[in-house]
């Protein structure tokens, strides 16, 4: 006989809200990077909006494993997916936030024309992007290893961090005037790849819901 | 890449009260205990947990030999406490009762009082002396959480009690002949949360004293109060281990299964 059937629904249910909060969360930051390149206020201006609803999810998965916690004593595995499930929504929230800040960037900027094109700060976001999808991904299918592989890839936001405020920085020192932009894509730089330091952090949750682990993979 | 907490590691090692060797149960042609090897530690809690008849009673009761009282039983295999072999020919059986007292699911008092529940074992090892058996009730009585509720109605029936209470006299009655083993079979599952509630308080304070072994239905319970817990599935040990190794990362599936409600 199968026994905690309702119980199981309700774990997968959790499951699907970590998922869905993952790809709306990678939405918003791609979405703010486009704002940002396109020049396009009204949707910077949508992207601060719709981090309302990722703010009630995460507070919706906070609710279901308290629920959860009080009401079905979960143990091994089961309590493993419920702490991993509110690291995740934590860090996904702080993801949103920074995607928010990107947004806020793209409408201060609105009067002045950029000095260049933007190519590293979309690149740095693509790779977030990217690490975000599959660290989501290695969660839904408890991927240990693609996990592990995707926290590896924040050297390289780390990398194209450093080279960005380098190259800022000697910008700014030739000339001045731009001071106002640079420090703002300076702030974005920082912006994403601290974005890369809350997708490690999944990805360990996903390691640990998988495993017990407690691996550092920073 | 490093590990933050390692909870495979042994705890701090410490004395082995009991070792179970290799030991098999066989009620008839019926095999409920299965080549079990156990090292149960000084000062510790053990809990025993599993499904009904997956054999962790039928093992609690070899420690102190009560399965002898069943027809047909057969034990093979080697238990030893403090070293010395329980199954042994010439054993002092109602020493070995003394050493390792035992506990069951239903609070069972004896129809007389308070004070003459508690003084029954040490009178039946020939203590007479009025004085010192006082002093053995009330020690008994503190040690067991009970004293301040009954002091003032020692000469009174013990069935008088509730439920709780009864259970935690049938503990004192047990520490009066001084066991240093102290099996506790389902202690709580007829007593309501308050009393469940003190007497696993009751077993945390014991554990300084004695050594102790609990088979609890409760999942919680056992995750509570227990620093070591033994899995058994169908006369099988499946896996023990620290506790919070077995409730947080199980090594074995069948343990995750059942511990997790998804077995049976």
């Amino acid at each position: 006989m199968k026994t905690r059937v309702e119980y199981d629904h309700q774990l997968e249910a959790l499951k699907h809200e970590i998922i869905r909060m993952g790809s709306l969360v990678e939405q918003l930051l791609a979405g703010s990077m486009k704002a940002l390149v396109e020049r396009d206020y009204e949707k910077a201006a949508q992207i601060m909006d719709s981090d309302d609803e990722i703010d009630d999810l995460q507070l919706e998965i906070e609710e279901h494993c308290i629920t959860l916690i009080a009401t079905q004593q979960p143990l091994a595995g089961d309590l493993r997916i419920i702490f991993a499930a509110i690291k995740m929504a934590t860090d996904l929230e702080r993801i949103a936030d920074y995607g928010v800040g990107i947004a806020k960037m793209a409408i201060r900027l609105k009067d002045e024309e950029y000095i260049k094109p933007l190519i590293d700060l979309p690149r740095m976001t693509d790779i977030a992007c990217e690490m975000l999808v599959s660290s989501v991904r290695a969660f839904a299918t408890g991927d240990s290893q693609l996990a592990i592989d995707t926290a590896n890839r924040d050297n390289s936001l780390d990398a194209l961090f450093k080279q960005i405020y380098r190259e800022l920085l000697t910008y700014v020192l030739e000339n001045s005037k731009h001071i106002n932009q640079m420090m703002a894509f300076v702030l974005i730089a920082r912006y994403l790849e601290r974005v890369g330091d809350h997708i490690t952090n999944i990805c360990e949750s996903v390691v640990y819901n998988k495993t017990g682990e407690r691996l550092d993979l920073d | 890449m490093e590990f933050a907490m390692k909870m495979n590691e042994p705890a701090q090692s410490s004395r082995i009260k009991v070792r179970v060797s290799k030991l098999n149960l066989f009620y008839g042609s019926f095999q409920a205990l299965k080549n079990i090897d156990m090292d149960i530690e000084e000062n510790q809690v053990t809990a025993l947990i599993g499904p009904s008849g997956c054999g962790k009673s039928t093992f609690l009761k070899c420690i102190n030999r009560m399965n002898d009282l069943i027809g047909g039983c057969r034990v093979e295999g080697d238990i030893l406490i403090d070293g010395a072999d329980i199954y042994k020919d010439g054993i002092d059986i109602a020493y070995l009762r003394k050493e390792v007292g035992m506990v069951f699911q239903k609070p069972n008092p004896f129809e007389m009082s308070i004070f003459d529940n508690i003084a029954y074992g040490p009178r039946i090892h020939g203590l007479r002396d009025r004085k010192k058996l006082e002093i053995i009730v009330e020690r008994s009585l503190k040690q067991a959480a009970l004293w301040d509720e009954v002091k003032d109605r020692l000469h009174q029936s013990a069935i008088g009690l509730s439920g709780g209470q009864q259970q935690r006299l049938c503990i004192a009655r047990v520490l009066a002949v001084e066991p240093s083993v102290v099996l506790m079979d389902e202690p709580t599952s007829a007593l309501d949360p308050i009393s469940t509630g003190k007497i696993e308080e009751l077993i945390a304070e014991l554990k300084n004293d004695y050594t102790i072994i609990i088979v609890t239905h409760n999942m919680q319970q056992a995750a509570r109060v227990s620093d070591k817990t033994a899995f058994f599935l169908l006369g099988d040990m499946v896996e023990m281990g620290d506790t919070r190794q077995i409730f947080q990362l199980p090594r074995d599936k069948r343990t995750e299964d059942y511990i997790t409600g998804r077995f049976g």
